[in-house]
């Protein structure tokens, strides 16, 4: 690249900046009220948590969309590594090793307290996920977890797990008239049991971005 | 008047962490400061009284990325190296 | 100003940086980072835009709870795509011939 197409490159982003900035401080206030209208129907949607209700129950369907696209980019993730095992295996190092395993209890009740907290206060399924793929790295990093090879029964289970009982939910309710809209008496349960198959899923996706492709030489 | 001062304080850090992100000419360097500004985008997330995005972001943003940026950039430099180290060698 | 539009306006910074930096940035890891800014700044602008009257808006906040999860495996997709190149012509850029640098 050479430098006329640089200048050209940050001077046309300079100019976009400068025109989104102008538009954001002349933009009218919002027309619809989004947070009353969130707060209105938090009653009937199974939990207490506002982000919660618009996760999974007022928006579920670009959630359910979205464990769907993290699914598929784990499997073009897959399609692309070589197909030769892992070479390198982590060093073994006994002060990390010995945090590792003391960390782990620790990493696990602290995803099972966000889990549950998803209904209540902030937390969920997305938070608790990312902490028990953060606790896979980080096992791997001590030498406790070898990189993962070519995943077995098991664990193809458990990585389309969530994908699999939202989608049976939705599936499950589809007379109600609209995708995802869960009758309010079972919104609590239906949604509890969405985000446990989500946190598990969520995680093990998640760590698989990193365990299925670390090591390799491609 | 507090906050505000520390708001402008953060969105001035947060500028300069990805300023420094994608200018430095090392690239661990950019890697780590790239680590740094996921974890000020997650203060930042705090301060907009989104505590749920915070806790992804430290989790994901900060520490998840990281690893995956670390052990790419491992491996791109390794196989790299390999190449050119016969080269090296008389 | 409001906390909310401070932060969307830093977010359209963040933007306008990583986008130069997608564009201006050969190596591909460099790459991957300024669209990671660039992501940043976009969900600082929907998250703060909404914000701007000061109260939290949980339907942008939710959003952008996605937008990370899906962000950190588009990450993962690049990085792979980055490294699966590497390892087929060694190479660390798309501008191959060139004055990649």
């Amino acid at each position: 690249m050479n430098r006329f197409t640089r200048g050209l490159a940050v001077a046309v982003g300079v100019a976009l900046a400068a025109t989104l900035v102008a538009a954001l401080l002349e933009l009218p206030a919002a027309a619809v009220y989004l947070p009353g209208a969130v707060a209105q129907h938090l009653a009937q949607s199974g939990v207490e948590h506002p982000v919660t209700a618009v996760l999974l129950n007022f928006r579920g369907w670009d959630t359910l969309l979205e464990v769907a696209v993290l699914l598929l980019a784990l499997l073009t993730l897959l399609t692309l590594r070589g197909s030769e095992a892992p070479v390198a295996e982590v060093e073994a190092e006994p002060l990390l090793q010995g945090l590792a395993r003391k960390a782990l209890p620790l990493i696990i009740l602290m995803a099972g307290y966000l889990f549950w907290a998803g209904a209540y206060r902030p937390g969920g399924a997305f938070q608790a996920g990312a902490v028990l793929a953060a606790g896979a790295v980080l096992l791997h990093l001590a030498g406790l977890l070898p990189a993962w090879a070519v995943p077995g029964r098991l664990l193809r289970l458990g990585l389309i797990l969530g994908f699999l009982v939202f989608l049976a939910v939705a599936a499950g309710l589809l007379g109600q008239g609209a995708l995802l809209q869960y009758p309010p008496a079972l919104a609590g349960n239906l949604i509890l049991l969405i985000e446990a198959g989500l946190t598990l899923s969520l995680g093990l996706v998640l760590a698989g971005l990193f365990l299925f492709v670390t090591g390799r030489q491609a | 008047m507090l906050m505000l001062a520390f708001d402008g304080l953060l969105v001035l850090a947060l500028l300069w962490s990805a300023w420094r992100c994608l200018a430095s000419t090392d690239l661990s360097r950019a890697v780590v400061m790239f680590i740094v500004f996921g974890l000020l985008m997650a203060l930042a997330w705090a301060r907009l009284d989104a505590p749920d995005i915070a806790l992804a972001e430290a989790a994901i943003g900060a520490g998840l990325t990281g690893a995956l940026l670390l052990d790419a950039l491992g491996a791109l430099r390794s196989r790299r190296e390999g190449r050119d180290a016969p080269r090296e060698t008389p | 100003m409001s906390t909310g539009l401070l932060y969307a306006l830093s977010g359209v910074g963040l933007f306008m940086l990583g986008a130069v930096g997608v564009i201006v940035l050969a190596h591909l890891m460099r790459k991957v980072l300024a669209f990671n800014v660039m992501g940043s700044g976009a969900f600082l602008v929907l998250v703060g835009l909404a914000q701007r009257t000061g109260q939290p808006d949980p339907v942008p906040q939710a959003m952008v709870l996605t937008g990370i999860v899906v962000a950190v495996a588009a990450t993962a997709l690049a990085l792979g795509l980055a490294r699966a190149l590497h390892a087929r012509t060694g190479g660390v850029t798309l501008t191959q011939g060139e004055d990649g640098d």
